[in-house]
């Protein structure tokens, strides 16, 4: 029997083995590697133009972002106070204001009617006999036979090939100016408070369901589990309405922030509650026997055994929480208010989606940010994320 | 800053309030029910009550939230949907009689169909192939984390992510969306593809596959693991191919989680609304009818006699899915 | 040895709904007595332990603990320490915190906890690993843990729920000599012991309590139960190689009782009858161990070898015979040198054959 070390105990594996040195091997190879390319191709996509030039991203695909690009630019010659008498002809010569040293022209023109008149390295006649030359490093030479006049130097309209151009300055419009900064931690606000205070609540619950003698148990179970898919939807209607009476009878705002808290914890109930449960009823019974035996009451045995031993399932449910949480826009749109103070991330993005929807450099900036903190979580619990999918999925 | 400080705070009193609302509940029980220096007969019997009495203690702040945000709205919903605008008038079936005469309504419901075809069916067959191919090369963990990456991504994210993909520059300019440039280099035309029917339906499921191919290849690449290695064994002893062993060997004793995703996709499907709202809101024929719903529930200041009969045909929709759920469970339960 | 009384049982029955899995236990234990409950699995010997122990209700019947009645006193306020088969022990808690447990919940000071926590791991040679979390341990010192922890609560009755099953041979009986040191150390507590396997009951009990099917079927020492056994069911379940057991004929009752067995021979068994025995077909009753080769004329029984099991310091023959359906099994000291196929003949030692009346009960009782 050949042994495969790696994968030893994996039954696709092994049912599979005799294809390993088979060239269907480099196909599954090449398959996976393209599969993982279209799922990673898009986010790649948005990463890399959010840290493009904005008027580079505006004119070519982001898989060109590493190579030049054909731009057109307008600079502007010295003031005329520069120019200097020489053979009888008053000169202005220097580099272009502006000029991307790293950039090369191709082509100039002195007016907006021609901005490509002419080929870097040729002399164009401009009125009043007067000449313009410019050179691909962007150093340009004026000559006219009457002095130039005004505060301003002449205009230069050139064609350049244009370096790539990396930048933060997209990040720093959107969280100063765009207003993400600020929705950042609009989303901190609901999302910490909306994580935490479910767990405790639906802990205590799990443990009730799982190990206390109570009647009707089995029908909570199952509440618990229809509950799980009942749509959000259905809530809306009936909790605004419920919101706005309460919010009428005290005078004050029905949207506020321990509306939402609470509406996500009522919403996040019953997968925690079906999470949870599952885990610790699977806690071997006699360690619980063995606690009632040392004089533990159910309410000792929930603090000093239960809890620390759910720790992962806590996690994975607190995961879930964040996850579902910050990314969420249906209940914030309904439950919280559009003030500076109140709008979260999601619903900043589809303002953005709407106002600035053609401003990639701010769209994707922005889409960055708010993905940067589940996909940090993501990666770095990705483990709890995974276990809890399994328990939680109903079988 | 100032926010957090209160959100932190809200943390701390939440937290505090359930360890007090426990503890206090617990030791009142004490109090009630005293079991020292009393005769071992009342002992018994307060120690009874309060076994009994304390699971409902635990129980407590679950149900009545539990009660509040779902059982309760399900049944105030079904009530609106037979209301007036403003939820007082009591105007019978109108609304859903309104509902199967308004061409938006069953545009949704056509779409919602189509969605609940494709979605859930192509999310789990790649599922299925990316959990069966990366289960055999030695990268494949690498693989799964980035197929599995846009779980954690929100749908509004996701949807600019791919409005981006599919965005449109006039023909003759350079395409910076990746699918027109692809549809270019093949010599195709360029098109505004989130405005042409039937191909933007398709175009935003794609959106809520990839999001949700991730969640089916955890599940089933789980599921595969999970089989005993002796019968893939025996097949191959029997003389069966690597084909072979996959669909009759395979498939058939994962069965019950090729359900599992399937339903808990179809779920999600049934209530997608962020994606239709960023990309289309709706419009060139994408309605469906979570996004409806929602734009009925504040359309002219809000029609909710309207919105909550939506709401109850999405609610009718999902519960076969939730009876088979419950069956599930309860038959696992009882299996223990 | 029941000069006071530790435990009393009086008519424990126990139903789950409308199944009756225990009919109705009565049974007295002395204080201090080591008491093994052993029978085949399903015979309500675990519930028996765990309605003891406070896990189970106690659907009727009385409970006492030292002359108190205790059917309704939660687990804890009973006296009572377990050791759970799985050793049940806290996996987050170091050994230390382990065996603290329960003194914490009982809010005793912390001097105290300290004393009794070392006092008993010293006894349990556990000092060394006073602040190792479980997995850290061996499934031997995992086992001395879980002991520690009830020594530490000083119990009136120390219960033990089938605690050597998860060790694995040559730990069993080295775990299981330990549990004999720890019953002569603590002399005045009463243990009660759970298994299945019956050399655990015979090296550890004082008394031995065999369960079948929610009865008790008899209570002795062990070498009570060994010689004289109440009923077939004992009689098969005490002793390894179990029991054989063939028909034969009463003649007559008396002061011995003859018996005629199927190949016309006669044997007076020195075991006194009631003459309403007689000309009732009877079971007889031989231990392995006590047959011996005989010649034709004066065997009891005979038989072909179908197997041989040669272990060197005995030999096992099992024999196919026309006296019982199930094969007889020999034992017979040294090595033999028979082969499969022989027919051999054998007697028995008259005052080690037993008998059993038509309703397997004992002729002795």
């Amino acid at each position: 029997m050949q042994s495969i070390p790696s994968n030893k105990s994996n039954p696709v594996m092994k049912g599979l083995k005799h294809l390993r040195r088979s060239p269907l091997m480099l196909l599954v190879h090449l398959s996976v590697l393209f599969l993982v390319l279209l799922w990673t191709f898009p986010t790649a996509g948005l990463l890399i133009s959010s840290f493009r030039d904005k008027d580079q991203l505006a004119v070519s695909g982001w898989w060109e972002a590493l190579s030049s690009s054909e731009q057109n630019l307008i600079g502007r010659t010295d003031a005329p106070d520069q120019q200097v008498l020489l053979d009888g002809q008053y000169v202005l010569s220097g580099q272009i204001e502006d000029f991307n040293t790293k950039d090369k022209i191709l082509r100039f023109g002195w007016t907006s009617m021609e901005p490509e008149a002419y080929l870097a390295g040729t002399i164009a006649q401009m009125r009043n006999g007067g000449t313009l030359t410019v050179t691909s490093d962007g150093h340009y030479s004026m000559k006219s036979p009457t002095p130039f006049t005004g505060s301003r130097g002449n205009r230069i309209f050139y064609t350049a090939l244009a370096s790539p151009k990396f930048t933060l300055s997209n990040y720093k419009e959107v969280l100063t100016s765009e207003g993400i900064g600020q929705s950042f931690i609009n989303s901190l606000t609901v999302t910490i408070p909306a994580t935490i205070i479910p767990i405790l609540i639906a802990a205590f619950a799990a443990y009730a369901l799982s190990w206390m003698r109570l009647p009707g148990r089995g029908i909570l179970i199952a509440l618990v589990v229809g509950l799980l898919v009942v749509p959000l939807q259905m809530s809306l209607i009936p909790l605004l309405q419920l919101y706005n009476t309460i919010g009428g009878f005290f005078g004050v705002s029905a949207k506020s922030y321990l509306g939402i808290w609470l509406a996500h914890t009522g919403f996040g109930l019953p997968l925690a509650i079906y999470l949870l449960r599952n885990y610790i009823s699977g806690l071997p019974k006699e360690i619980i026997e063995s606690a009632r035996v040392d004089g533990a009451n159910d309410f000792e045995i929930f603090v000093k055994i239960i809890l620390p031993l759910s720790f992962p399932a806590l996690a994975s449910f607190a995961i879930f929480q964040f996850l579902w949480v910050w990314n969420d826009l249906l209940v914030a749109m309904v439950f919280l208010g559009n003030g500076e103070h109140e709008l979260v991330l999601t619903g900043r993005l589809r303002e953005l989606l709407g106002s600035r929807g053609g401003n990639w450099e701010i769209l994707t900036a922005s889409a960055f940010v708010s993905i940067a903190v589940p996909l940090t979580v993501f990666w770095t619990l990705q483990r709890y994320l995974v276990r809890g999918l399994l328990t939680g999925s109903v079988k | 800053m100032e926010q957090l400080t209160y959100s932190l705070l809200a943390v701390l009193l939440g937290v505090s309030g359930c360890v007090f609302y426990f503890f206090g509940s617990n030791w009142l029980l004490g109090v009630i029910f005293p079991i020292n220096h009393v005769s071992n007969e009342k002992m018994a019997q307060n120690i009874r009550r309060a076994a009994s009495i304390r699971p409902w203690l635990f129980l407590g702040p679950a149900l009545f939230f539990l009660g509040l945000y779902l059982v309760y709205p399900v049944f105030d919903s079904v009530l609106l949907s037979l209301h007036g605008r403003n939820g007082e008038d009591f105007v019978g079936l109108a609304n859903y009689q309104w509902l199967f005469n308004d061409n938006e309504f069953l545009e949704s419901l056509k779409n919602n169909v189509m969605w609940l075809l494709i979605v859930p069916a192509l999310s789990t067959f790649f599922g299925l192939i990316i959990a069966a191919l990366t289960d055999r090369i030695r990268w494949g963990n690498i693989a799964k984390s980035l197929i599995f990456m846009p779980m954690a991504i929100s749908f509004i994210g996701a949807s600019i992510i791919w409005k981006f993909v599919y965005d449109y520059r006039a023909e003759g300019s350079d395409q910076i969306g990746l699918l027109n440039a692809v549809v270019e280099y093949f010599g195709g035309t360029p098109q505004a593809w989130i405005t042409i029917p039937f191909w933007n339906d398709i175009l935003l499921m794609v959106i809520l596959i990839w999001i949700q191919t991730g969640f089916a290849m955890v599940i089933l690449s789980a599921a595969l693991r999970g089989i005993p290695e002796e019968t893939v064994e025996a097949a191959v002893l029997d003389g069966a191919n690597g084909i072979q062993i996959f669909f009759k060997i395979l498939i058939p004793q994962i069965w019950g989680s090729i359900a599992v995703v399937w339903t808990t996709i179809t779920i999600l499907v049934l209530k997608v609304f962020d994606i239709v709202l960023a990309m289309t809101n709706g419009q060139w024929d994408t309605q469906v009818l979570a996004n409806m719903m929602f734009d009925w529930m504040f359309r002219g200041g809000g029609d909710f006699g309207r919105g909550a009969a939506i709401a109850v045909i999405i609610m009718i929709a999902v519960i076969p899915v939730m009876v088979w759920n419950v069956r599930q469970a309860n038959a696992q339960m009882e299996g223990r | 040895m029941t000069s006071s009384t530790g435990l009393t049982l009086k008519n424990i029955k126990k139903s789950y709904g409308k199944t009756e899995v225990l009919h109705g236990i009565d049974l007295d234990i002395g204080l201090g007595e080591f008491i093994v409950f052993v029978g085949p699995s399903g015979c309500g010997k675990s519930t028996l332990l765990r309605m003891i122990a406070g896990l189970e209700d106690i659907t009727s019947g009385d409970l006492s603990i030292e002359g108190h009645n205790v059917n309704d006193i939660p687990s804890a306020m009973r006296g009572i320490a377990m050791v759970f088969q799985s050793y049940a022990l806290y996996p987050h808690m170091t050994v230390y915190d382990n065996m603290a447990f329960a003194m914490r919940i009982a809010k005793e000071d912390k001097a105290t906890i300290d004393k009794r926590v070392m006092s008993a791991a010293a006894m349990l040679q556990l000092t060394d690993y006073l602040y190792r979390l479980p997995k850290a341990l061996s499934g031997g010192q995992r086992q001395r843990v879980a002991i520690g922890r009830a020594i530490v609560r000083n119990p009136k009755v120390f219960l033990f729920d089938e605690p050597l099953s998860n060790l694995d041979a040559s730990l069993r009986v080295q775990t299981r000599i330990e549990i004999a040191n720890l019953k002569d150390s603590l002399k005045d507590t009463t243990m009660i012991y759970v298994t299945h396997d019956q050399v655990e009951a015979m090296t550890l009990a004082d008394r031995i309590v065999v369960l079948s099917a929610g009865k008790i079927e008899q209570v002795g020492t062990p070498l009570e139960l060994y010689g004289k056994p109440a009923n077939l069911f004992v009689a098969q379940f005490i002793g390894s190689p179990a029991m054989n057991i063939f028909n034969a004929e009463s003649l007559r009752a008396g002061e011995v009782t003859r018996i005629k067995t199927k190949n016309g021979n006669e044997f007076d068994i020195p075991i006194t009858s009631s003459t309403d025995i007689e000309h009732q077909t009877l079971t007889v009753g031989v231990r392995p161990e006590d047959f011996r080769l005989a010649d034709e004329g004066s065997c009891m029984l005979s038989g072909k070898i179908i197997f041989v099991e040669s272990l060197g310091e005995v030999t096992l023959l099992h024999l196919d015979s026309n006296e019982s359906k199930e094969p007889l099994v020999v034992k017979l000291p040294g090595i033999i040198s028979k082969q499969k196929g022989e027919v051999i003949y054998l007697k028995t030692d008259l005052e080690k054959t037993h008998l059993f009346d038509e309703n397997g009960i004992s002729l002795l009782y």
